[in-house]
């Protein structure tokens, strides 16, 4: 598989390190434990589009929101995962 | 030298006859040309035996002349080098080569496994499955024994591989497969279109099967064609052309594998040279033009020697000019069986007979028939004579049910042919069946892929041209190309008519799947049990699960289940194909990753220095650290390691611990930012101090401890364990990008650039003074204990410095770039000498932990919190951070959690070890009552005696309680007691003084 990272162009996968889910932000300072558990534990397991965090360890350490389709390995957009995590910039 | 190969022709051939080799087959020497297969090298000394098959040790002979044989396999070489199941067809010949036969004891002409045959009724499909099944312990001490020593193929040659091996990437516009004419017109095209072009071609010489075949192209022989294309292409700029290079895989984002075969066509790799190189390939576009596989027809003894698939009959004879066979039989099925007649004829050889299965055989072929004086047979083979030195005879079932009798030493054999659909099914992708070649024909491809000529099921000549340049061309054009690829070679058309015959009934064993032993009755048998889906046709009877993965068998399998069970043969539908396409050596996939390259060493900056001193070094993730340092007289390593920890604890002494991982963390928002990772606060630590951190991770359980340390109003140096130093990165790196952008902090790795020693002890003052400027004040007052700051060393160096301690003493923990790590230990040294300095090793510096009550990765284990390691206290409640709310769990703050505890053993004699169980004191152990276990030990020097950390129930309630410590993995059961796990200066007057 090859990530076209946006900041280093195309690289090998073994530069990147795999997260998982980026679907959910983490719940804001005083969120409830139910809200915190949800954002920890539960993940759909997607055949299809899935959008996940990968991190570009072997290049510029940018950490990546990558369009992936599960079943097909079909990559449709990459680009900088910054704030995606954020409870503000989930709004 | 022809003399000595009596089945050699006496001209033609591709090979080089100014270029005699010799060579040994089980023992005996032989003589063949440059330019020979082994298999080739046989058939020229008459050789037609040359194994034994799997299960039932029958005599085999060579099937084919490429990559799909299923019986020739022999042991390659001799010695460290020996390779089992090697193909003779694929094995290039040279001097002094040497290759034995497998699978057969005493000899392969007097092989006694042969009486398996006698028994073969329990060697039926699933005869796993079926006798071995009772009793199970019979299995391993019995059955499986006896079968791997009756139905192994070759012996590994069982010690360490002397070759090397190699791995490299590669990037082109369009990768093609195969140098038939389908793929040299792919790549005229694409290169004349300006493409970055890599054709891999498995064999040694290129042109597919032109080079049996022949034929026109553009109205010039295609030897002349290959010349003049081949001259062309090595003019383009960047057209590369590997031989003896297969395309083995296809992996996501146009990525392929491929194996080249460097040099195993020598008796060994020249000095400094590869054996083998793995190949990742990138490519814009592949054009696939793999061929196809000629395809077998099953008839009882079908796996005679001396029976031969028709085109590689005819290889032989036009390519390596020998002749199977002085009287060649045809079985076939279709029009192009009949161009080994042709060549036959061409060479010399007499015709027997042509077998043709089809009702009409065109008036042009009788009329050759006639002027070469051979019958034309409409009907089927339905059995042969003939036994380990060949084939006598052929019996023939005619059309309309009378007999007939064909005397022949050789029969070739042509079912039409399968297309290569491997590559384009890798990314489970199922063929589709074509009715006029009665073949499976790829049906879409991978991103990217196109498949042509015979390998996209069209057979002939002229198309396999225009296909291949037309896929050339456009390939080239996708890719971003525009050059103008001029016009495709031509050849006339060819017709392929075919009548589909898979099975002809008769008595005796018909052989589907030959590597595996798998007959057509096999497949009746799974069918009547019920194993009718392919993919249970496949396990049950082991058909296509050799080393050839059913290349030669697996499409008669399944078009004789179709027959069988009333379905067409799409219906029944192919296995799943995956890569690789041949078997690939383990060593070429690890390539230089083996032994002490298995993976990086990463050297600490003392560690050449550390060497002189005859360390003993410890590998601890990549790195590879001093584990102690012994002296001559010492009987042990605990005797060193007791020494080191005494000189430290009365005098002074360094440790490298430059592994450890160290992060600057800049900007105006670096305190914040690390209150958020941190369990503590950081925003409130003063400029010029050090504090201890924890982090959790996210679902509250401890991640990662160290000390951080504030070195200017926007700049804290922060450290990680060793064993975290890659991940806390990466997480601090997720939680500043993805989780919380809004603080302007920025985060440099700088592990490898500082090299840091602890130095500790009561005169750990005394020795720094002799390398820090005088003008550096390092009295208590001013740089006090958790003080951090930089500091000038003599000469002027810039260092920082941290008055931290791991060991409980007095110490200071100093950094210098890297560069200068070398210098400053042998400084140590050379200064310290008054003071009786002491370099210690990791093994001191985990009792010295330990003695203080320290937790390190044993306990921070991946299950405890802060509060389990006695740290919740550390946990702020004014402050959002990492793992912050899932700490709070009922379950992680529940009062009878298993926590770090001192634990040392009541009879002061005794060895604690670290793993052993704790018990309540008088039970019985077991599962319901076992309440923690031992993680660190060590022997104190301080209390002379073992001691050791562990995590045990309400562990910190329990201070002073006679626990049991059962160890059954040792076979000990002893009573230690649980105390403090502060065992050395508890109040830390020291480390403070
Ligand atoms: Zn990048």
């Amino acid at each position: 598989m090859r990530i076209v990272c946006p900041f280093c162009g195309e690289r090998e996968l073994g530069e990147f390190t795999y997260l998982g889910d980026a679907k959910s932000a983490r719940p804001a300072a005083g969120a409830s434990e139910d809200e915190v558990f949800d954002y920890v534990y539960m993940r759909d397991n997607v055949a299809g589009p899935m959008s996940e965090y990968w991190y570009h360890g072997g290049g510029c350490r940018a950490w990546l929101k990558v369009a992936r389709n599960t079943l097909t390995h079909e990559i449709s957009s990459v680009e900088p995962a910054a704030g995606v995590g954020a409870k503000q910039a989930a709004r | 030298m022809t003399s000595s190969q009596p089945y050699r022709l006496v001209s033609g051939g591709l090979i080089d006859r100014a270029a005699p080799l010799g060579f040994r087959f089980d023992g005996k020497s032989f003589a063949g040309f440059q330019g020979d297969t082994l298999a080739s090298a046989l058939i020229a000394n008459g050789v037609k035996l040359v194994g034994r098959s799997f299960k039932y040790h029958r005599p085999r002979g060579i099937l084919t002349a490429g990559s799909e044989e299923p019986n020739a396999l022999v042991e390659l070489r001799s010695g460290a080098r020996r390779e089992p199941n090697t193909k003779a067809t694929t094995a290039e010949l040279y001097d002094g080569l040497e290759a034995a036969s497998q699978n057969r004891w005493p000899s392969l002409r007097h092989d006694l496994m042969a009486v398996n045959q006698l028994f073969a009724p329990i060697f039926v499909a699933g005869f796993y499955y079926k006798t071995f099944m009772w009793p199970a312990r019979f299995w391993e001490a019995v059955y499986e024994p006896a079968i791997r020593r009756a139905a192994g193929l070759g012996r590994a040659a069982g010690v360490a591989d002397p070759d090397h091996y190699d791995k490299a990437w590669a990037h082109c516009d369009v990768l093609i497969a195969g140098s038939g004419p389908a793929g040299l017109a792919a790549a005229l095209a694409a290169g004349r279109g300006g493409a970055r072009v890599i054709l891999c071609e498995e064999d040694f010489a290129l042109g597919g099967r032109l080079l049996a075949d022949g034929g026109m192209i553009d109205g010039a022989p295609a030897a002349e064609w290959i010349t003049r294309t081949l001259a062309e292409l090595a003019a383009l700029p960047d057209v590369r052309i590997m031989t003896r290079t297969t395309l083995f895989g296809v992996y996501d984002g146009g990525t392929y594998g491929a194996l080249e075969r460097v040099n195993d066509h020598l008796l060994s790799p020249p000095e400094h040279q590869v054996r083998q190189r793995l190949w990742r390939i990138v490519a814009k576009r592949c054009v696939v033009a793999a061929g196809a596989i000629e395809r077998p027809i099953v008839f009882a003894g079908n796996d005679t020697p001396g029976v031969m698939m028709a085109s590689a009959m005819r290889t032989y004879v036009a390519r390596y000019a020998v002749t199977p066979a002085k009287r060649i039989a045809l079985f076939t099925n279709n029009e192009d069986g009949w161009r080994t007649v042709e060549t036959a004829l061409g060479a010399g050889l007499q015709i027997a007979a042509v077998i043709d299965a089809r009702p009409d055989v065109s008036a042009e072929r009788r009329a050759l028939a006639a002027k070469a004086g051979f019958a034309v047979l409409n009907g089927s083979v339905s059995g042969v004579e003939g036994g380990k030195d060949g084939v006598r005879k052929i019996a023939v079932s005619l059309t309309g049910g009378a007999r007939a009798e064909v005397e022949a030493d050789g029969l070739a054999v042509s079912g039409g042919w399968n297309p290569a659909v491997g590559l384009t099914s890798y990314h489970r992708g199922r063929p589709k069946w074509q009715d006029d070649i009665a073949a499976f024909v790829p049906d879409g491809a991978p991103p990217g892929m196109v498949a042509v000529g015979a390998a996209n099921g069209a057979f002939g000549l002229g198309d396999c041209l225009r296909q291949g340049f037309a896929a050339g061309a456009a390939a080239a054009q996708s890719a971003g190309r525009s050059g103008n690829a001029g016009t495709s070679p031509t050849a006339d058309e060819e017709a392929f008519s075919l009548t589909p015959l898979w099975h002809v009934a008769g008595k005796g064993k018909a052989f589907v799947d030959y590597q595996h032993d798998v007959t057509a009755s096999d497949i009746e048998l799974a069918q009547r049990e019920g194993f009718e889906s392919v993919e249970h046709l496949k396990r049950y009877t082991t058909l296509g699960m050799a080393t050839d993965q059913g290349k030669t068998s697996n499409v008669a399998g399944l078009a004789i289940m179709a027959a069988l069970s009333g379905k067409s043969i799409p219906e029944t539908g192919t296995t799943i194909y995956r890569p690789p396409y041949v078997p690939v050596a383990i060593g070429a996939f690890a390539g230089h990753h083996r032994d002490e390259n298995f993976h990086a060493t990463r050297l600490t900056p003392s560690h050449h220095w550390a060497a002189e001193q005859g360390a003993v070094f410890v590998d601890t993730g990549l790195w590879k650290r001093a584990q102690w340092y012994p002296r001559a007289g010492e009987k042990d390593w605990l005797e060193s390691v007791t020494r080191e920890v005494k000189a430290v604890r009365s005098g002074v002494g360094f440790c490298d611990v430059s592994t450890l991982g160290k992060i600057d963390v800049h900007g105006p928002d670096a305190g914040a930012f690390l209150d958020r990772v941190y369990i503590n606060t950081f925003s409130n630590l003063a400029v010029g101090k050090a504090r201890y951190g924890l982090m959790l991770r996210e679902d509250g359980i401890v991640y990662d401890d160290g000390t951080t340390s504030r070195l200017a109003e926007d700049h804290y140096f922060l450290t990680t364990t060793t064993a975290k130093a890659g991940l806390v990165m990466q997480h601090l790196e997720f939680c500043r990008q993805v989780l919380f952008p809004e603080f302007d902090v920025q985060l440099t790795s700088v592990s490898d650039q500082w090299a840091q020693f602890s130095i500790a002890g009561p005169s750990a003052r005394e020795l720094l003074k002799q390398v820090v400027d005088e003008s550096e004040d390092l009295s208590n007052e001013g740089f006090p204990f958790m003080g951090a700051r930089e500091v000038a060393l003599h000469g002027g160096i810039r260092a920082r410095l941290f008055r931290i301690s791991f060991s409980g003493e007095m110490a200071f923990e100093i950094s210098v770039p890297a560069r200068y790590g070398d210098a400053l230990v042998r400084n140590l040294m050379l200064a310290g000498k008054p003071f009786g300095v002491t370099p210690y090793g990791t093994e001191a510096l985990g009792v010295m932990r330990i003695e203080k009550g320290h937790v390190a990765g044993p306990e921070l284990n991946g299950t405890t919190t802060a509060a389990d390691l006695g740290l919740g206290k550390m946990m702020s409640t004014k402050k959002d951070f990492i793992g912050r709310v899932m700490a709070g769990r009922e379950a992680l703050v529940a009062p009878d959690r298993q926590v770090v505890v001192g634990i040392k053993p009541v009879d002061k004699t005794r060895r604690l070890r670290s793993g052993a169980h704790i018990i309540p004191k008088g039970e019985t152990p077991g599962p319901d009552n076992d309440q923690g276990y031992v993680t660190s030990v060590c022997f104190s020097p301080v209390l002379d005696q073992w001691i050791g950390l562990g995590l045990v129930e309400r562990g910190r309630e329990r201070i002073g309680e006679i626990v049991h410590a059962h160890d059954p993995l040792r076979g000990e059961d002893y009573d230690v007691e649980l105390c403090s796990p502060v065992f050395y200066d508890p109040d830390g007057g020291r480390q403070r003084g």
